[in-house]
């Protein structure tokens, strides 16, 4: 792996590239824009008044999902998970259990990690979206995400974007991981085949520590 | 789930001329035509989802400004905004530094993905646990029914369940949270429609099943909780948690105990000790607290506490391990304090 002056280098600063957007277009519905600085934030305000009621029919919400602002038809209903999955075609998010109890439909809203099952499209506001979609950055892969590659850290696969999300925030968010800290951040991730162990190494790895 | 509408409320003042029912009521007596307060959602969601809740109308309070401050004073104690969330009480280094207790129970309670979007105020008014309860497949007292299958011998699944005040409902209460911040004698404030504040103990937050069926707080529909507040410690606080779960990853509380004591050396002068997933509602141990108090804490007094609160256990069919499983949690808490 790099080491990890040249890793940082290559991260690309926050926002977005052309070729990201390009990438990030191509695989959207219609009505895709650009995020602009705090443009977003102010033009939601406009359009979502607090002291306002809002559906029960669906109507178009704006929403920032890695790094684009998305249009979408929704119910106040609509879970995010639903919003992302089957009207932003983003199905990298999976739906198990839809009560918040397995974690595989973990997106980060402003940077931390949520259950996108258990809230509403609406709850999201101004606030955005990352899925697992937008972990890779510029065509390259998260370490944590090689890391799973190299430990063998997926079986089936339902889990994998769940534990990916959860390790992905921990390992960008700490310096100093010990395992206690993977078991603790996965806690919430369920996985029936039992992929753990290599999780943990996986992330370690990522994290340049080994068990 | 039914089709609702969304009302995004500005102020507490507000959000209480929106409202016109609870969950507790609705659940209870089904109108479909309520108009319910959302914060975190998680629970709220739960029952939507499950088609046993069907508001007409969600008032979404999680966004109302000021409600969302943890602060602390030496000589006032804390006060967390009812839309504080988990994480945020979990890593907030004061609590660790005063309350440790509840920085354990909060670090022991659900998801990390569950705390950074539950907010305190939910978790204490969650529903009771009770895949009865909670399935729209089950008759159960507290949705109005006339049966309660968790009770019966030999077909119910009581295995989680309720172990003391058993008689009217055998449902435990879900928040390990509410354990702490009983031990720590916190008290809740809300506020009603007229804009009339009131404080009470959480002691007195919590409605017992034997008093009303229908509900597990004190919360009335036009009513909604601020801030829950903690009394300041004293140098001779010393508080400490444990939750016991099936499993190392996350899960629900098989039974958790709260201890706050002060002390003067290796002595107890007074104690306070909660239980929870042990009743209906977060359950204080008198027996065990008047057990301890001015004694020496050592394995000896610490057993015979334990056993003291025990004393008045009923377990069902399933549940008979929680009693011992309370008495060694119960004394290795007490023990943890020396």
């Amino acid at each position: 792996m790099d080491d990890k002056d040249q890793e940082s280098e290559s991260k690309p600063a926050k926002g977005l590239s052309r070729r990201s957007f390009l990438r990030g277009a191509g695989l959207s519905t219609a009505g895709s824009v650009l995020l602009t600085t705090n443009a977003f934030a102010l033009e939601y305000k406009e359009h979502r008044n607090a002291g306002e009621e809002f559906g029960p029919d669906a109507m178009t919400i704006k929403m920032k999902v890695n790094g684009l602002v998305k249009s979408l038809s929704v119910e106040p209903r609509t879970t995010l998970a639903s919003a992302l999955r089957d009207h932003l075609e983003l199905t990298g998010t999976k739906v198990v259990c839809d009560r918040g109890s397995c974690s595989a439909c973990t997106v980060y809203l402003d940077g931390k990690p949520v259950n996108s099952c258990m809230m509403s499209a609406f709850d999201v506001g101004d606030k955005e979206i990352t899925t697992i979609e937008g972990i890779a950055k510029n065509g390259e892969l998260h370490p944590v995400q090689e890391a799973f590659i190299e430990h063998d850290a997926s079986q089936c696969g339902y889990c994998t974007p769940g534990m990916i999300m959860s390790c992905v925030h921990l390992v960008d968010n700490n310096t100093d991981l010990n395992l206690d800290d993977v078991k603790d951040a996965t806690r919430g991730n369920l996985c029936r085949c039992g992929t753990h162990p290599h999780v943990f190494k996986a992330t370690l790895a990522a994290a340049k520590k080994t068990i | 789930m039914n089709k609702f509408s969304w009302y995004e409320a500005t102020s507490i003042e507000d959000a209480l001329q929106q409202v016109n029912s609870t969950v507790s009521e609705e659940l209870y007596q089904p109108t479909n035509k309520a108009s319910v307060f959302k914060s975190g959602g998680i629970d709220m969601f739960d029952w939507i989802k499950e088609g046993l809740l069907k508001p007409q109308k969600i008032i979404n309070i999680r966004n109302i400004p000021g409600l969302d401050i943890i602060s602390y004073d030496p000589k006032r104690g804390m006060s967390i905004g009812s839309n504080v969330t988990l994480a945020d009480i979990a890593s907030n280094p004061e609590v660790k530094d005063h309350y440790l207790a509840l920085h354990q129970a909060v670090n022991h309670a659900a998801t990390p993905q569950l705390r950074n979007m539950s907010t305190l105020g939910g978790n204490i008014a969650q529903r009771n646990r009770c895949w009865y309860f909670r399935s729209a497949d089950h008759d159960c007292f507290r949705k109005g029914g006339d049966r309660c299958s968790a009770r019966q011998s030999e077909t119910g699944e009581n295995e989680n369940h309720a172990i003391i005040d058993n008689g009217s409902c055998v449902s435990v209460h879900a928040s390990s949270i509410a354990t702490a911040l009983m031990a720590f004698n916190a008290s809740v404030v809300i506020i009603n429609v007229e804009g009339e504040k009131k404080k009470v103990t959480m002691d007195d937050f919590f409605v017992t099943a034997g008093k009303d069926i229908a509900m597990e707080n004190i919360l009335q529909a036009k009513e909604i909780i601020t801030e829950i507040i903690l009394p300041a410690p004293t140098k001779n606080t010393k508080s400490t948690y444990i939750k016991q779960v099936a499993r190392e990853s996350y899960d629900w509380s098989l039974g958790d105990v709260a201890v706050v004591f002060e002390v003067s050396g290796n002595t107890c002068r007074s104690a306070s000790i909660v239980l929870g997933a042990a009743a209906p509602v977060p359950y204080r141990s008198m027996e065990a607290q008047r057990a301890i108090e001015n004694k020496t804490i050592n394995s000896e007094n610490a057993l015979a506490a334990a056993e003291a609160a025990m004393k008045i256990a009923r377990p069902l069919a399933k549940n008979g391990y929680k009693v011992p499983l309370f008495v060694s949690t119960i004394k290795q808490a007490i023990l943890e304090i020396s």
